[in-house]
């Protein structure tokens, strides 16, 4: 009888191992992601974009400000995509590099829907789980108010707020991020409402630690889940929202530029046969959007196994 | 069920108060007023306006004579731009309009998107599913200001089928687009959501014991299945109706369709307060309405909901 050595070497190591090891919750949410094709695409797709936003910079052999005068006037039959006068996007309407462009409005486009959901994701914990865990009457003030400014729509208080005190990148950020808890305190309050009972917050209250440690301490980081996949779902709404802003023309200001900007002007000349003008902003956004939507989706699933 | 529509009424009509309150203390808040404009007034002809518009008089009574003017006369006061204009006509101007293409876009995408969802849980994991996810992760990523725009591309520009802008009530080739524009993204949300909630009705017991006593399959999910799914989607309704009211802002710029979003945007243009404000505390108004109306019909029908 032939023994097969790899086998029982197999066998062996798993004799040696004390114990089979067990699988954190973490570590099993982790296998389940990795094993999601469509979420494995979706963060190659956003490694990818970052880095175009981080370093596409570098390629570039115009800076989005200067404006080429040989192209100019005559955008339709120069201005296309070529990579022999170094656009590689092709030129916008006033002759700007849409390369150097396009890698502007990714970046302010990401950084716009990271720190829109991060707002969101402080403002809307804090808030949602103070209601959730100090309960009673201020509970429910803390909600009505919450349901109250649900109930407002928002973009055009939003447009409201961007018109009155001036279109500034800070104020964009504060108006997103004003509107954009609501959902994530709703979602945080349910959540903590079912932590607040256990033991260990009992333990900790028992030990005399304060409310706010406590909120900081042991309720937060247990909601840690839930947030995160809401977050990664959070930022493509934002981006949403700013592109819709942008698009109307009422978002970011030249010589700053978005997605959203990008896609506006694009499609306004689309008429003049520039068409490149809105396919490669369309394609980053579009691109971005599935990459967001696909890891938040993994993530979920990943985290909550009993969905499947 | 009459009580339960007085108690939400009871905080539908505070909430409206408190949004036209509070856009009026921004607007007032607001570094420069209507009239600062890049030549400084002199301080005569300003007094002179301000005491027309009544800017002069204390904040409480200026908020005081808004509201009373909406509420007793519906009246939205002059627009601070055009003099001669009122903001009641700019809305009468544009509502029908957009409440014409809003009220189908809104009709298609929850008759569309409902059937598509019911179509693919039943038919689960056939190409039929397959394709309606497809259809609905891809619908996702095409928000209203995406699809106009590539609409106007396909359909004017390459195949001239439709015309690319502009409004007729008589002549519907004209609401095709902005319709198909303004819907499409939610009719994919709302597939969606009906897909898994009609799933989970389908795998549950009462489903089970319908089936076992031999009733035909599509009494089954007409009967039984299909009212508890559509609670989730009634659910929904409330932000879709929200989210294309602003998808018409979009809709009445790109497709010049002259709606109440052109009004609104030229008056953030123009920095025309009044106007922004008319139509802010329009729209929220339909909103607060809508969103009682979705309650009540939940209350109606869920029957676990006590009220």
């Amino acid at each position: 009888m032939v023994i097969d050595q790899k086998k029982m070497q197999s066998l062996s190591d798993r004799m040696v191992e004390a114990e089979v090891k067990g699988r954190s919750p973490w570590a099993d949410a982790r296998r389940r992601f990795f094993r999601n094709r469509a979420a494995m695409l979706g963060l190659t797709i956003l490694v990818l974009v970052t880095l175009f936003a981080l370093f596409g910079g570098a390629l570039a052999q115009w800076s989005n400000e200067e404006l080429d005068f040989s192209v100019m006037g005559r955008v339709a039959e120069l201005g296309a995509p070529s990579l022999a006068n170094g656009h590689y996007f092709g030129t916008d309407n006033l002759g700007r590099d849409l390369y150097a462009r396009t890698v502007q409005g990714t970046q302010i486009s990401l950084m716009v829907g990271i720190v829109g959901a991060a707002i969101a994701v402080i403002v809307g914990t804090l808030y949602g789980a103070t209601a959730g865990y100090v309960g009673g009457r201020t509970d429910q003030i803390m909600m009505r108010a919450v349901d109250i400014l649900m109930s407002i729509p928002y973009m055009f208080v939003l447009i409201l707020l961007l018109v009155m005190f001036g279109r500034s990148m800070s104020m964009l950020f504060l108006g997103i991020g004003l509107i954009s808890w609501l959902d994530m305190s709703r979602i945080v309050r349910g959540q903590t409402l079912s932590l607040k009972n256990r033991e260990f917050v009992e333990a900790a209250r028992a030990t005399g630690v304060s409310s706010f440690r406590i909120i900081i301490r042991h309720i937060v980081p247990n909601l840690l889940g839930v947030v995160a996949v809401y977050a990664t779902l959070l930022v493509p709404l934002m981006i949403l929202t700013e592109s819709f802003i942008s698009f109307l023309g009422l978002g970011v200001q030249e010589p700053l530029t978005s997605w959203g900007a990008l896609i506006s002007e694009g499609a306004g000349t689309m008429n003049y046969g520039t068409l490149w003008q809105l396919a490669f902003p369309l394609f980053f956004f579009v691109i971005t959007l599935f990459g967001f939507f696909f890891v938040g989706d993994g993530l979920r699933d990943a985290l909550d196994p009993k969905e499947r | 069920m009459f009580g339960y529509v007085l108690r939400r009424l009871a905080v539908a009509i505070p909430t409206l108060l408190l949004l036209i309150v509070f856009s009026f203390i921004l607007m007032s808040l607001a570094p420069g007023g209507p009239f600062t404009g890049e030549r400084a007034l002199p301080p005569a002809v300003l007094a002179n306006l301000e005491a027309q518009y009544g800017l002069n008089e204390p904040l409480w009574r200026q908020i005081w004579n808004y509201v009373w003017n909406i509420v007793v006369h519906f009246d939205f006061g002059p627009s601070f731009v055009y003099p001669d204009r009122s903001v009641n006509e700019l809305i009468a101007a544009g509502f029908p309009v957009t409440l014409t293409y809003g009220a189908l876009s809104f009709l298609v995408a929850v008759v569309l998107g409902v059937s598509l969802g019911i179509v693919a849980a039943i038919w689960h994991n056939s190409w039929l599913d397959y394709l309606a996810v497809g259809v609905s992760i891809g619908a996702q990523v095409l928000p209203n200001f995406v699809m106009a725009p590539l609409l106007v591309l396909v359909f004017t520009l390459w195949y001239r089928l439709l015309p690319g802008g502009g409004w007729s009530f008589n002549d519907p080739s004209f609401w095709i687009m902005p319709v198909i524009a303004l819907s499409t993204s939610y009719m994919a949300s709302i597939a969606r959501i009906t897909r898994s909630s009609m799933l989970e009705v389908l795998g549950s017991n009462h489903i089970r014991t319908a089936r076992a006593k031999g009733m035909p399959e599509h009494r089954v999910i007409l009967r039984h299945a299909l009212k508890p799914a559509m609670l989730p989607v009634i659910s929904y309704l409330g932000p879709v109706f929200v989210s294309m009211i602003t998808g018409s802002v979009v809709i009445d710029i790109y497709f010049s369709t002259g709606g109440i979003g052109k009004a609104f945007v030229d008056s953030a243009l123009n920095r025309d307060y009044a106007v922004m404000m008319g139509v802010t505390i329009l729209v929220g108004a339909l909103t607060i309405l809508f969103n009682l109306l979705v309650d009540v019909l939940y209350a109606w029908i869920d029957p676990k909901i006590r009220y």
